[in-house]
Protein backbone atom coordinates (compact mmCIF):
# COMPACT_ATOMS: atom_id res chain seq x y z
CA UNK A 1 0.00 0.00 0.00
CA UNK A 2 1.40 3.43 -1.20
CA UNK A 3 0.42 6.17 2.08
CA UNK A 4 0.92 9.47 2.11
CA UNK A 5 0.94 11.17 5.30
CA UNK A 6 1.10 15.12 5.97
CA UNK A 7 2.65 16.53 8.98
CA UNK A 8 3.16 19.48 10.57
CA UNK A 9 6.11 21.48 12.51
CA UNK A 10 3.76 23.24 15.74
CA UNK A 11 5.15 25.09 18.59
CA UNK A 12 6.32 22.54 21.18
CA UNK A 13 4.15 24.02 24.17
CA UNK A 14 6.40 21.83 26.68
CA UNK A 15 9.53 23.60 24.93
CA UNK A 16 8.42 27.21 24.99
CA UNK A 17 6.29 29.99 27.09
CA UNK A 18 3.66 31.37 24.31
CA UNK A 19 3.82 35.51 24.10
CA UNK A 20 2.02 37.24 21.27
CA UNK A 21 4.31 40.34 19.82
CA UNK A 22 2.89 43.41 21.25
CA UNK A 23 1.00 44.42 17.77
CA UNK A 24 -0.62 41.10 18.05
CA UNK A 25 -0.03 40.51 14.45
CA UNK A 26 1.85 36.74 15.80
CA UNK A 27 3.26 34.99 18.15
CA UNK A 28 7.20 35.32 19.37
CA UNK A 29 8.52 32.61 16.70
CA UNK A 30 12.15 33.91 17.82
CA UNK A 31 13.93 31.03 19.34
CA UNK A 32 10.72 29.01 19.47
CA UNK A 33 11.09 25.11 19.70
CA UNK A 34 9.45 23.36 17.25
CA UNK A 35 8.15 19.71 17.03
CA UNK A 36 5.89 17.28 14.93
CA UNK A 37 2.35 17.82 15.71
CA UNK A 38 1.14 15.02 18.48
CA UNK A 39 -1.18 13.68 15.82
CA UNK A 40 1.04 13.62 13.18
CA UNK A 41 3.23 11.46 14.55
CA UNK A 42 0.38 8.92 15.52
CA UNK A 43 -0.61 8.89 11.46
CA UNK A 44 3.04 8.06 10.66
CA UNK A 45 3.43 5.52 13.05
CA UNK A 46 0.51 3.91 11.47
CA UNK A 47 1.55 4.00 8.06
CA UNK A 48 4.58 2.72 9.11
CA UNK A 49 2.97 -0.28 10.89
CA UNK A 50 0.60 -0.80 8.41
CA UNK A 51 3.54 -0.94 5.20
CA UNK A 52 5.59 -3.26 7.63
CA UNK A 53 2.50 -5.37 7.64
CA UNK A 54 1.58 -5.46 4.05
CA UNK A 55 4.40 -3.84 1.98
CA UNK A 56 4.38 -0.42 0.33
CA UNK A 57 5.90 2.81 1.27
CA UNK A 58 5.11 6.01 3.73
CA UNK A 59 5.80 9.33 1.55
CA UNK A 60 5.78 12.55 4.28
CA UNK A 61 4.80 15.73 3.51
CA UNK A 62 4.94 19.36 4.55
CA UNK A 63 3.37 23.09 3.25
CA UNK A 64 6.16 24.83 5.22
CA UNK A 65 7.53 28.19 4.07
CA UNK A 66 10.27 27.99 6.95
CA UNK A 67 12.90 25.42 5.05
CA UNK A 68 15.17 24.90 7.90
CA UNK A 69 11.88 23.87 10.12
CA UNK A 70 10.64 21.64 7.57
CA UNK A 71 13.83 19.58 7.30
CA UNK A 72 14.01 18.51 10.51
CA UNK A 73 10.14 17.76 11.13
CA UNK A 74 10.38 15.84 7.76
CA UNK A 75 13.37 13.82 8.51
CA UNK A 76 12.37 13.36 11.99
CA UNK A 77 9.08 11.46 10.85
CA UNK A 78 11.38 9.91 7.86
CA UNK A 79 13.90 8.42 10.98
CA UNK A 80 10.55 6.70 12.13
CA UNK A 81 10.73 4.29 8.99
CA UNK A 82 9.27 6.27 6.20
CA UNK A 83 11.10 5.97 2.90
CA UNK A 84 9.86 9.36 1.31
CA UNK A 85 9.73 13.08 2.15
CA UNK A 86 8.21 15.98 -0.07
CA UNK A 87 8.47 19.30 1.03
CA UNK A 88 6.57 22.66 -0.32
CA UNK A 89 8.43 25.77 0.30
CA UNK A 90 5.10 28.22 0.09
CA UNK A 91 3.09 30.34 3.13
CA UNK A 92 -0.47 28.23 2.64
CA UNK A 93 -3.51 29.10 4.60
CA UNK A 94 -6.83 27.17 5.76
CA UNK A 95 -8.18 25.80 2.37
CA UNK A 96 -4.91 26.29 0.53
CA UNK A 97 -3.06 23.90 2.44
CA UNK A 98 -4.98 21.52 1.39
CA UNK A 99 -4.96 22.85 -2.23
CA UNK A 100 -1.58 22.26 -1.97
CA UNK A 101 -1.63 18.46 -0.43
CA UNK A 102 -3.78 17.81 -3.46
CA UNK A 103 -1.78 18.90 -5.82
CA UNK A 104 1.10 17.15 -4.29
CA UNK A 105 -0.85 13.94 -4.24
CA UNK A 106 -1.67 13.69 -7.59
CA UNK A 107 1.64 13.58 -8.33
CA UNK A 108 2.01 10.21 -7.09
CA UNK A 109 -0.64 7.66 -6.67
CA UNK A 110 -1.77 6.90 -3.29
CA UNK A 111 -4.03 4.20 -1.78
CA UNK A 112 -4.32 5.73 1.67
CA UNK A 113 -3.51 9.52 2.81
CA UNK A 114 -3.23 10.26 6.43
CA UNK A 115 -3.97 13.65 8.08
CA UNK A 116 -3.41 14.20 11.89
CA UNK A 117 -6.90 14.85 13.56
CA UNK A 118 -6.13 18.25 14.18
CA UNK A 119 -3.25 20.69 14.47
CA UNK A 120 -2.07 23.96 16.39
CA UNK A 121 -4.89 25.92 14.80
CA UNK A 122 -7.46 23.30 16.42
CA UNK A 123 -9.93 23.70 13.03
CA UNK A 124 -9.57 20.16 12.59
CA UNK A 125 -10.05 20.54 8.78
CA UNK A 126 -7.27 19.96 6.37
CA UNK A 127 -8.42 16.49 5.63
CA UNK A 128 -11.56 16.51 5.41
CA UNK A 129 -10.83 19.58 2.35
CA UNK A 130 -8.14 17.36 1.06
CA UNK A 131 -10.81 14.84 0.59
CA UNK A 132 -13.51 16.36 -0.71
CA UNK A 133 -11.43 18.27 -3.15
CA UNK A 134 -9.69 14.71 -4.45
CA UNK A 135 -13.24 12.84 -4.19
CA UNK A 136 -12.19 10.43 -2.03
CA UNK A 137 -14.46 9.29 0.96
CA UNK A 138 -13.21 10.33 4.84
CA UNK A 139 -13.13 9.38 8.05
CA UNK A 140 -11.87 11.55 10.78
CA UNK A 141 -11.08 10.80 14.42
CA UNK A 142 -9.77 7.70 13.15
CA UNK A 143 -8.59 5.12 16.19
CA UNK A 144 -8.72 1.95 14.31
CA UNK A 145 -7.20 0.48 11.44
CA UNK A 146 -7.61 -2.52 9.79
CA UNK A 147 -7.06 -3.67 5.94
CA UNK A 148 -9.43 -5.89 4.70
CA UNK A 149 -7.88 -6.44 1.25
CA UNK A 150 -6.76 -4.19 -1.80
CA UNK A 151 -10.19 -2.04 -1.45
CA UNK A 152 -11.46 -1.72 1.52
CA UNK A 153 -10.45 -0.70 5.44
CA UNK A 154 -12.27 -1.67 8.34
CA UNK A 155 -11.83 1.47 10.76
CA UNK A 156 -12.65 3.00 13.77
CA UNK A 157 -13.83 6.41 14.76
CA UNK A 158 -13.62 7.82 18.14
CA UNK A 159 -17.03 9.74 19.13
CA UNK A 160 -18.58 11.65 22.36
CA UNK A 161 -17.71 9.16 25.43
CA UNK A 162 -15.14 6.94 24.17
CA UNK A 163 -17.21 5.18 22.00
CA UNK A 164 -15.67 3.70 19.07
CA UNK A 165 -17.98 3.65 15.53
CA UNK A 166 -16.67 1.54 13.67
CA UNK A 167 -17.58 1.25 9.57
CA UNK A 168 -15.65 -0.10 6.44
CA UNK A 169 -14.60 2.45 3.81
CA UNK A 170 -13.64 1.84 0.45
CA UNK A 171 -9.69 2.44 -0.80
CA UNK A 172 -8.60 4.74 -1.69
CA UNK A 173 -9.18 7.63 0.84
CA UNK A 174 -8.59 10.32 3.11
CA UNK A 175 -8.62 9.43 6.80
CA UNK A 176 -7.14 11.84 10.08
CA UNK A 177 -5.90 9.64 12.92
CA UNK A 178 -6.59 10.23 16.62
CA UNK A 179 -4.06 10.01 19.17
CA UNK A 180 -3.76 6.68 21.30
CA UNK A 181 -4.12 4.83 18.04
CA UNK A 182 -0.90 3.08 18.21
CA UNK A 183 2.15 3.93 20.00
CA UNK A 184 4.22 5.73 18.09
CA UNK A 185 8.31 3.87 18.18
CA UNK A 186 11.38 5.73 19.59
CA UNK A 187 13.62 7.78 17.10
CA UNK A 188 16.99 6.56 17.35
CA UNK A 189 19.97 8.49 16.48
CA UNK A 190 21.09 6.12 14.53
CA UNK A 191 18.05 6.61 12.66
CA UNK A 192 18.35 10.12 12.55
CA UNK A 193 21.78 9.49 10.90
CA UNK A 194 20.53 7.36 8.16
CA UNK A 195 18.36 9.38 6.71
CA UNK A 196 20.19 12.96 7.12
CA UNK A 197 21.44 12.56 3.62
CA UNK A 198 17.96 11.35 1.87
CA UNK A 199 17.46 13.98 -0.82
CA UNK A 200 13.59 15.69 0.01
CA UNK A 201 12.22 16.75 -3.19
CA UNK A 202 11.12 20.71 -2.92
CA UNK A 203 8.07 22.59 -4.68
CA UNK A 204 7.04 25.79 -5.10
CA UNK A 205 3.14 26.10 -5.20
CA UNK A 206 4.21 27.07 -9.23
CA UNK A 207 5.74 23.58 -9.77
CA UNK A 208 2.27 21.85 -8.80
CA UNK A 209 0.33 23.94 -10.88
CA UNK A 210 -0.85 26.37 -8.37
CA UNK A 211 -0.11 30.18 -7.98
CA UNK A 212 1.36 31.24 -4.44
CA UNK A 213 -1.68 33.64 -4.25
CA UNK A 214 -4.53 31.34 -4.36
CA UNK A 215 -3.06 29.43 -1.49
CA UNK A 216 -2.25 31.89 0.75
CA UNK A 217 -3.88 34.37 3.26
CA UNK A 218 -4.84 36.77 1.24
CA UNK A 219 -7.20 34.53 -1.10
CA UNK A 220 -8.65 32.90 2.09
CA UNK A 221 -11.98 34.04 2.94
CA UNK A 222 -10.99 33.07 6.12
CA UNK A 223 -8.30 35.51 7.85
CA UNK A 224 -6.66 35.32 11.19
CA UNK A 225 -7.05 39.78 12.58
CA UNK A 226 -4.82 38.97 15.55
CA UNK A 227 -4.06 36.77 18.67
CA UNK A 228 -4.86 38.31 21.89
CA UNK A 229 -5.46 37.17 25.73
CA UNK A 230 -8.65 38.13 26.66
CA UNK A 231 -9.54 40.22 30.15
CA UNK A 232 -10.62 36.75 31.68
CA UNK A 233 -11.68 38.81 35.24
CA UNK A 234 -11.28 36.94 37.94
CA UNK A 235 -9.97 33.46 37.01
CA UNK A 236 -8.65 30.96 39.70
CA UNK A 237 -7.40 32.63 42.80
CA UNK A 238 -3.97 32.38 43.30
CA UNK A 239 -2.49 30.79 46.34
CA UNK A 240 1.16 31.93 46.93
CA UNK A 241 3.19 31.06 49.97
CA UNK A 242 5.54 28.05 50.65
CA UNK A 243 4.88 24.91 50.11
CA UNK A 244 3.84 23.89 53.59
CA UNK A 245 0.92 26.72 53.27
CA UNK A 246 -0.13 25.74 50.08
CA UNK A 247 -0.48 21.97 50.99
CA UNK A 248 -2.28 23.36 54.34
CA UNK A 249 -4.64 25.57 52.09
CA UNK A 250 -5.40 22.54 49.57
CA UNK A 251 -6.38 20.26 52.25
CA UNK A 252 -8.46 22.94 54.22
CA UNK A 253 -10.24 23.24 50.67
CA UNK A 254 -10.36 19.43 50.57
CA UNK A 255 -12.16 19.70 53.77
CA UNK A 256 -14.26 22.67 53.23
CA UNK A 257 -15.07 21.89 49.73
CA UNK A 258 -14.88 18.39 49.05
CA UNK A 259 -16.60 16.77 52.75
CA UNK A 260 -13.02 15.03 53.38
CA UNK A 261 -13.25 14.23 57.29
CA UNK B 1 -30.20 38.54 3.95
CA UNK B 2 -28.69 35.57 4.95
CA UNK B 3 -29.93 32.56 5.50
CA UNK B 4 -29.04 30.68 9.12
CA UNK B 5 -29.37 26.92 9.03
CA UNK B 6 -28.65 24.48 12.28
CA UNK B 7 -28.11 21.06 11.77
CA UNK B 8 -29.89 19.75 15.12
CA UNK B 9 -27.84 16.34 16.49
CA UNK B 10 -30.34 13.55 18.11
CA UNK B 11 -30.37 10.26 19.12
CA UNK B 12 -32.86 7.87 20.00
CA UNK B 13 -35.70 9.84 18.95
CA UNK B 14 -34.42 13.27 21.22
CA UNK B 15 -32.50 16.05 20.66
CA UNK B 16 -29.25 16.39 21.68
CA UNK B 17 -28.95 18.40 24.26
CA UNK B 18 -26.50 20.52 22.55
CA UNK B 19 -29.42 21.24 19.68
CA UNK B 20 -30.44 24.88 21.70
CA UNK B 21 -27.02 25.79 21.62
CA UNK B 22 -26.75 26.81 17.95
CA UNK B 23 -30.30 28.93 18.26
CA UNK B 24 -27.58 31.28 20.72
CA UNK B 25 -25.03 31.26 17.86
CA UNK B 26 -27.07 31.74 15.10
CA UNK B 27 -28.84 35.23 17.41
CA UNK B 28 -25.13 35.96 17.72
CA UNK B 29 -24.80 36.48 13.60
CA UNK B 30 -28.48 37.89 13.17
CA UNK B 31 -30.58 38.74 16.21
CA UNK B 32 -33.82 38.76 14.27
CA UNK B 33 -33.05 35.64 11.91
CA UNK B 34 -34.75 33.01 11.24
CA UNK B 35 -33.54 30.19 11.80
CA UNK B 36 -34.20 26.59 9.91
CA UNK B 37 -33.39 23.55 11.57
CA UNK B 38 -32.19 20.63 9.62
CA UNK B 39 -32.83 17.11 11.11
CA UNK B 40 -31.62 14.40 9.32
CA UNK B 41 -33.13 10.79 9.76
CA UNK B 42 -35.53 7.99 9.42
CA UNK B 43 -38.68 6.94 10.00
CA UNK B 44 -40.84 7.77 13.93
CA UNK B 45 -37.65 8.92 15.33
CA UNK B 46 -36.88 11.58 13.29
CA UNK B 47 -41.15 12.56 13.52
CA UNK B 48 -40.21 12.88 17.20
CA UNK B 49 -37.07 14.86 16.93
CA UNK B 50 -39.11 17.44 14.27
CA UNK B 51 -41.80 17.78 16.70
CA UNK B 52 -39.48 18.38 19.66
CA UNK B 53 -37.70 20.91 18.02
CA UNK B 54 -40.51 22.68 15.65
CA UNK B 55 -41.30 25.35 18.41
CA UNK B 56 -37.84 26.60 19.06
CA UNK B 57 -36.98 26.94 15.34
CA UNK B 58 -38.71 29.35 12.37
CA UNK B 59 -38.73 26.64 10.09
CA UNK B 60 -37.61 22.69 10.68
CA UNK B 61 -36.16 20.56 7.06
CA UNK B 62 -36.66 17.01 7.63
CA UNK B 63 -34.77 14.66 5.37
CA UNK B 64 -35.98 11.21 5.63
CA UNK B 65 -34.51 7.97 4.46
CA UNK B 66 -33.27 4.84 6.07
CA UNK B 67 -29.87 5.41 4.64
CA UNK B 68 -30.11 8.37 7.62
CA UNK B 69 -30.95 6.12 10.64
CA UNK B 70 -27.11 6.43 11.62
CA UNK B 71 -25.25 9.90 11.33
CA UNK B 72 -22.91 9.27 8.46
CA UNK B 73 -21.33 12.55 7.53
CA UNK B 74 -20.32 11.17 4.69
CA UNK B 75 -23.36 10.79 3.06
CA UNK B 76 -25.81 13.63 5.04
CA UNK B 77 -22.95 15.80 3.77
CA UNK B 78 -24.46 14.37 -0.24
CA UNK B 79 -27.91 15.17 1.04
CA UNK B 80 -27.17 18.42 2.62
CA UNK B 81 -24.94 19.58 -0.78
CA UNK B 82 -28.73 19.08 -2.44
CA UNK B 83 -30.52 20.91 0.08
CA UNK B 84 -28.74 23.96 1.36
CA UNK B 85 -29.03 27.66 -1.04
CA UNK B 86 -25.81 29.05 -2.01
CA UNK B 87 -25.70 31.73 0.30
CA UNK B 88 -26.70 29.64 3.67
CA UNK B 89 -24.63 30.32 6.57
CA UNK B 90 -24.97 26.67 8.02
CA UNK B 91 -24.29 26.20 11.71
CA UNK B 92 -23.38 23.00 13.53
CA UNK B 93 -20.90 21.61 16.53
CA UNK B 94 -16.92 21.34 16.62
CA UNK B 95 -17.19 17.97 17.73
CA UNK B 96 -16.78 13.91 16.41
CA UNK B 97 -19.97 14.81 13.48
CA UNK B 98 -18.73 18.20 12.45
CA UNK B 99 -15.43 17.47 11.85
CA UNK B 100 -16.20 14.67 9.67
CA UNK B 101 -19.24 16.87 8.35
CA UNK B 102 -17.80 20.32 7.60
CA UNK B 103 -14.53 20.36 5.92
CA UNK B 104 -15.73 18.25 3.10
CA UNK B 105 -19.05 20.42 2.74
CA UNK B 106 -17.17 23.60 3.04
CA UNK B 107 -15.35 22.56 -0.12
CA UNK B 108 -18.23 20.99 -1.76
CA UNK B 109 -20.68 23.73 -1.49
CA UNK B 110 -17.51 26.59 -1.88
CA UNK B 111 -18.59 28.45 1.39
CA UNK B 112 -15.23 29.51 4.04
CA UNK B 113 -15.43 26.96 6.99
CA UNK B 114 -14.40 28.58 10.38
CA UNK B 115 -14.19 25.87 12.85
CA UNK B 116 -13.93 25.70 16.75
CA UNK B 117 -15.97 29.44 17.15
CA UNK B 118 -16.35 30.14 20.84
CA UNK B 119 -17.94 33.87 20.16
CA UNK B 120 -19.28 35.62 17.69
CA UNK B 121 -20.78 38.62 15.73
CA UNK B 122 -21.53 40.08 12.38
CA UNK B 123 -20.47 43.42 10.15
CA UNK B 124 -22.21 43.64 7.24
CA UNK B 125 -20.41 40.80 5.18
CA UNK B 126 -17.59 39.90 7.69
CA UNK B 127 -18.54 37.13 10.77
CA UNK B 128 -16.19 37.98 13.29
CA UNK B 129 -15.02 34.90 15.29
CA UNK B 130 -13.10 34.34 18.55
CA UNK B 131 -11.26 31.27 18.24
CA UNK B 132 -8.48 29.52 19.83
CA UNK B 133 -5.35 28.25 19.11
CA UNK B 134 -2.38 26.06 20.64
CA UNK B 135 -5.04 24.45 22.93
CA UNK B 136 -6.18 27.69 25.02
CA UNK B 137 -2.73 29.45 25.14
CA UNK B 138 -3.46 32.40 22.82
CA UNK B 139 -6.80 33.85 21.36
CA UNK B 140 -7.64 34.93 18.13
CA UNK B 141 -9.59 37.33 16.28
CA UNK B 142 -10.91 35.56 12.89
CA UNK B 143 -13.00 37.03 10.20
CA UNK B 144 -15.08 35.49 7.54
CA UNK B 145 -16.46 36.74 4.34
CA UNK B 146 -20.02 35.26 4.52
CA UNK B 147 -21.39 37.42 1.34
CA UNK B 148 -21.51 33.46 -0.39
CA UNK B 149 -22.35 31.55 2.91
CA UNK B 150 -20.39 29.68 5.17
CA UNK B 151 -19.83 26.58 7.56
CA UNK B 152 -19.32 27.27 11.13
CA UNK B 153 -18.64 24.80 13.49
CA UNK B 154 -19.09 26.02 17.18
CA UNK B 155 -17.90 24.63 20.36
CA UNK B 156 -19.66 22.45 22.48
CA UNK B 157 -20.86 24.40 25.68
CA UNK B 158 -19.44 27.49 24.26
CA UNK B 159 -22.92 29.23 23.72
CA UNK B 160 -25.77 28.76 26.73
CA UNK B 161 -28.55 26.83 25.41
CA UNK B 162 -31.09 29.36 24.26
CA UNK B 163 -34.20 27.33 26.17
CA UNK B 164 -37.14 30.08 26.30
CA UNK B 165 -36.73 30.12 22.39
CA UNK B 166 -40.56 30.31 20.84
CA UNK B 167 -40.47 30.52 17.13
CA UNK B 168 -43.05 27.59 16.48
CA UNK B 169 -42.06 26.51 12.84
CA UNK B 170 -43.52 24.22 10.59
CA UNK B 171 -41.95 20.83 9.82
CA UNK B 172 -41.60 21.10 6.12
CA UNK B 173 -40.36 17.64 4.07
CA UNK B 174 -37.01 18.31 2.27
CA UNK B 175 -36.37 14.50 1.94
CA UNK B 176 -33.81 14.37 -1.46
CA UNK B 177 -33.01 11.51 -3.77
CA UNK B 178 -29.31 11.25 -2.82
CA UNK B 179 -26.52 9.22 -4.72
CA UNK B 180 -26.56 5.97 -3.34
CA UNK B 181 -22.78 5.12 -3.53
CA UNK B 182 -21.79 5.00 -0.21
CA UNK B 183 -17.95 4.34 -0.07
CA UNK B 184 -18.24 4.93 4.37
CA UNK B 185 -20.34 2.28 5.84
CA UNK B 186 -21.49 2.23 9.64
CA UNK B 187 -21.22 -1.35 11.03
CA UNK B 188 -21.59 -1.17 14.53
CA UNK B 189 -20.84 1.04 18.18
CA UNK B 190 -18.65 -0.63 20.35
CA UNK B 191 -18.14 1.06 24.30
CA UNK B 192 -15.27 -0.10 25.94
CA UNK B 193 -15.03 -1.99 29.11
CA UNK B 194 -14.80 -0.03 31.88
CA UNK B 195 -13.27 -2.43 33.95
CA UNK B 196 -14.65 -2.28 37.00
CA UNK B 197 -13.59 1.58 37.24
CA UNK B 198 -16.06 4.28 37.43
CA UNK B 199 -15.18 7.77 38.55
CA UNK B 200 -18.13 9.82 37.79
CA UNK B 201 -19.31 8.94 41.26
CA UNK B 202 -16.62 10.18 43.63
CA UNK B 203 -16.64 13.48 45.39
CA UNK B 204 -12.99 14.09 44.93
CA UNK B 205 -10.94 13.22 41.73
CA UNK B 206 -7.08 13.14 41.78
CA UNK B 207 -6.48 13.86 38.09
CA UNK B 208 -3.44 13.57 36.88
CA UNK B 209 -2.37 15.06 32.93
CA UNK B 210 1.04 15.07 31.17
CA UNK B 211 2.60 17.46 33.58
CA UNK B 212 3.04 13.47 35.60
CA UNK B 213 6.25 13.11 33.03
CA UNK B 214 6.52 9.64 33.69
CA UNK B 215 4.71 6.32 33.58
CA UNK B 216 6.82 5.49 37.37
CA UNK B 217 5.13 8.92 38.43
CA UNK B 218 1.76 7.39 38.27
CA UNK B 219 2.09 5.18 42.05
CA UNK B 220 2.55 9.04 43.41
CA UNK B 221 -0.39 10.06 42.54
CA UNK B 222 -2.45 6.85 43.21
CA UNK B 223 -1.04 7.25 46.81
CA UNK B 224 -2.30 10.44 47.04
CA UNK B 225 -6.27 9.59 45.41
CA UNK B 226 -6.16 6.20 48.49
CA UNK B 227 -4.97 8.84 51.36
CA UNK B 228 -7.99 11.20 50.36
CA UNK B 229 -10.33 8.35 49.84
CA UNK B 230 -10.53 9.43 46.03
CA UNK B 231 -10.42 8.42 42.70
CA UNK B 232 -7.55 8.68 39.91
CA UNK B 233 -8.56 10.11 37.06
CA UNK B 234 -6.69 11.63 34.18
CA UNK B 235 -6.54 13.13 30.97
CA UNK B 236 -6.24 12.10 27.43
CA UNK B 237 -2.27 11.36 26.62
CA UNK B 238 -2.21 9.63 29.69
CA UNK B 239 -4.87 7.03 28.67
CA UNK B 240 -2.97 7.21 24.78
CA UNK B 241 0.21 6.20 26.59
CA UNK B 242 -1.30 3.18 28.20
CA UNK B 243 -0.22 4.37 32.08
CA UNK B 244 -4.32 4.16 33.38
CA UNK B 245 -7.51 2.48 32.41
CA UNK B 246 -9.54 4.43 29.16
CA UNK B 247 -12.16 4.45 32.09
CA UNK B 248 -10.56 7.08 34.09
CA UNK B 249 -10.41 9.21 31.45
CA UNK B 250 -12.42 12.73 31.88
CA UNK B 251 -13.29 14.63 28.91
CA UNK B 252 -15.30 14.55 25.68
CA UNK B 253 -14.09 11.60 24.41
CA UNK B 254 -14.11 10.38 27.68
CA UNK B 255 -16.29 10.37 31.40
CA UNK B 256 -18.50 13.31 32.53
CA UNK B 257 -17.71 14.17 36.03
CA UNK B 258 -19.20 15.87 38.06
CA UNK B 259 -16.73 15.70 41.72
CA UNK B 260 -17.47 17.97 45.04
CA UNK B 261 -13.29 18.68 44.55
CA UNK B 262 -11.57 18.11 41.06
CA UNK B 263 -7.66 18.47 41.49
CA UNK B 264 -6.09 18.98 38.15
CA UNK B 265 -2.71 18.05 38.35
CA UNK B 266 -0.12 18.88 35.38
CA UNK B 267 -3.47 19.40 32.88
CA UNK B 268 -3.21 22.31 30.55
CA UNK B 269 -7.08 22.40 30.69
CA UNK B 270 -7.56 22.37 26.61
CA UNK B 271 -11.43 22.44 25.93
CA UNK B 272 -12.14 18.56 25.38
CA UNK B 273 -10.32 17.40 28.88
CA UNK B 274 -13.01 20.82 30.51
CA UNK B 275 -15.62 19.60 28.25
CA UNK B 276 -16.02 16.64 31.13
CA UNK B 277 -15.89 18.47 34.01
CA UNK B 278 -19.76 19.61 35.00
CA UNK B 279 -18.97 21.26 38.18
CA UNK B 280 -17.34 20.84 41.49
CA UNK B 281 -14.93 23.21 42.98
CA UNK B 282 -11.52 22.79 40.71
CA UNK B 283 -8.21 23.22 42.25
CA UNK B 284 -5.15 23.52 39.73
CA UNK B 285 -1.75 22.67 40.07
CA UNK B 286 0.66 23.38 37.11
CA UNK B 287 4.09 24.99 36.58
CA UNK B 288 2.91 27.40 33.48
CA UNK B 289 1.29 30.09 35.35
CA UNK B 290 0.01 30.86 32.14
CA UNK B 291 -2.00 27.46 31.81
CA UNK B 292 -5.47 27.97 30.02
CA UNK B 293 -6.79 25.55 33.58
CA UNK B 294 -6.45 28.48 35.54
CA UNK B 295 -8.79 30.21 33.67
CA UNK B 296 -11.92 27.96 34.99
CA UNK B 297 -10.03 26.91 38.18
CA UNK B 298 -11.66 28.47 40.98
CA UNK B 299 -8.17 27.62 42.86
CA UNK B 300 -4.34 27.49 41.04
CA UNK B 301 -1.16 27.08 42.58
CA UNK B 302 1.74 27.30 40.24
CA UNK B 303 4.16 24.59 41.10
CA UNK B 304 5.34 21.56 40.48
CA UNK B 305 3.18 18.01 40.68
CA UNK B 306 6.12 15.88 41.07
CA UNK B 307 6.80 18.24 44.56
CA UNK B 308 3.68 18.85 45.28
CA UNK B 309 1.72 15.59 45.49
CA UNK B 310 4.43 13.64 47.73
CA UNK B 311 4.15 16.52 50.37
CA UNK B 312 0.58 16.72 50.04
CA UNK B 313 0.00 13.29 50.47
CA UNK B 314 2.31 13.20 53.48
CA UNK B 315 0.22 16.03 55.24
CA UNK B 316 -2.99 13.67 54.54
CA UNK B 317 -1.60 10.44 56.24
C1 LIG C 1 -11.67 14.93 19.24
C2 LIG C 1 -10.80 15.08 20.44
C3 LIG C 1 -11.24 14.61 21.66
C4 LIG C 1 -10.46 14.76 22.79
N1 LIG C 1 -10.95 14.29 23.98
C5 LIG C 1 -10.25 14.50 25.11
C6 LIG C 1 -10.75 14.06 26.38
O1 LIG C 1 -11.83 13.46 26.47
N2 LIG C 1 -10.01 14.31 27.48
C7 LIG C 1 -8.81 14.96 27.43
O2 LIG C 1 -8.19 15.16 28.49
N3 LIG C 1 -8.30 15.36 26.25
C8 LIG C 1 -8.99 15.14 25.10
N4 LIG C 1 -8.45 15.54 23.89
C9 LIG C 1 -7.06 16.04 23.86
C10 LIG C 1 -6.93 17.48 24.25
O3 LIG C 1 -7.09 18.29 23.10
C11 LIG C 1 -5.53 17.75 24.84
O4 LIG C 1 -4.55 17.30 23.95
C12 LIG C 1 -5.32 17.06 26.19
O5 LIG C 1 -6.41 17.30 27.06
C13 LIG C 1 -4.05 17.57 26.85
O6 LIG C 1 -3.81 16.85 28.04
P1 LIG C 1 -2.89 17.45 29.19
O7 LIG C 1 -3.50 18.70 29.70
O8 LIG C 1 -2.64 16.36 30.17
O9 LIG C 1 -1.51 17.68 28.44
P2 LIG C 1 -0.80 19.02 28.01
O10 LIG C 1 -1.71 19.88 27.23
O11 LIG C 1 0.48 18.62 27.42
O12 LIG C 1 -0.54 19.76 29.40
C14 LIG C 1 0.36 19.34 30.36
C15 LIG C 1 0.40 20.43 31.42
O13 LIG C 1 1.22 20.02 32.50
C16 LIG C 1 2.02 21.08 32.93
N5 LIG C 1 3.19 20.46 33.57
C17 LIG C 1 4.20 19.78 32.97
N6 LIG C 1 5.03 19.28 33.91
C18 LIG C 1 4.53 19.66 35.11
C19 LIG C 1 4.95 19.47 36.45
N7 LIG C 1 6.03 18.72 36.75
N8 LIG C 1 4.22 20.01 37.43
C20 LIG C 1 3.11 20.75 37.16
N9 LIG C 1 2.67 20.95 35.92
C21 LIG C 1 3.38 20.41 34.89
C22 LIG C 1 2.31 21.88 31.69
O14 LIG C 1 2.57 23.24 32.03
C23 LIG C 1 0.99 21.75 30.91
O15 LIG C 1 0.09 22.79 31.23
C24 LIG C 1 -9.20 15.39 22.73
C25 LIG C 1 -8.75 15.85 21.49
C26 LIG C 1 -9.53 15.70 20.35
C27 LIG C 1 -9.01 16.20 19.04
N1 LIG D 1 1.08 22.96 6.60
C1 LIG D 1 0.73 21.66 6.58
N2 LIG D 1 1.45 20.76 5.88
C2 LIG D 1 1.10 19.47 5.85
N3 LIG D 1 0.04 18.98 6.50
C3 LIG D 1 -0.72 19.82 7.22
C4 LIG D 1 -0.43 21.20 7.30
N4 LIG D 1 -1.37 21.79 8.08
C5 LIG D 1 -2.21 20.80 8.48
N5 LIG D 1 -1.83 19.61 7.96
C6 LIG D 1 -2.46 18.30 8.17
O1 LIG D 1 -3.82 18.49 8.53
C7 LIG D 1 -4.06 17.96 9.85
C8 LIG D 1 -5.14 18.78 10.52
O2 LIG D 1 -4.72 20.11 10.68
P1 LIG D 1 -5.72 21.33 10.87
O3 LIG D 1 -6.79 21.19 9.88
O4 LIG D 1 -4.84 22.53 10.66
O5 LIG D 1 -6.22 21.23 12.29
C9 LIG D 1 -2.71 17.98 10.50
O6 LIG D 1 -2.66 17.06 11.55
C10 LIG D 1 -1.81 17.59 9.34
O7 LIG D 1 -1.88 16.21 9.10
Amino acid sequence: MEILVCIKGVPDLEENEIEIKSDGTDIVRDDLVYSINEWDNYAVEEAISITEDKGGSVTVVTVESDEEKADEVLRREMAMGSQQGILVTDAAYGKGIASVLKAVSEKGSYDLILTGAQADGGEAQVGGMLAAMLDRPYASLVNMIEVIDDGKLKIGREIEGGDQEVSEIDLPCVLSIQTGINEPRYVSLRGIRKVSSVEIPEYRASDLGLSADEIGIDASKVKRVDYFVPDLGEGAEMIEGSMEEKVNKVIELLKSKGGMS
Amino acid sequence: MTQLFAYIPHKNGAADECALELLTAAAQIDATAQVTGIVVGSGTDLDAVCNEVAGSFNEIWKIDDVKFAYPNAEIIRKALIEVLPADAVFITHHNSFGMDLSPGLSILVDSPLVADVIEMEVDGNTLKTVRQELFGQVYSHVNCDISSGAIVNIRPGAFIPKENAAAGGNVVDKTVNTDVDVKRRYIETVTPDSGGVDITKADILVSVGRGIEDEDNIEMAKELAEALGAELSCSRPIVDAKWLEQARQVGTSGKTVKPKVYLAMGISGAFQHLGGIKGGFIIAINKNPKAPIFQVADVGIVGDILEFIPELTEKVQ
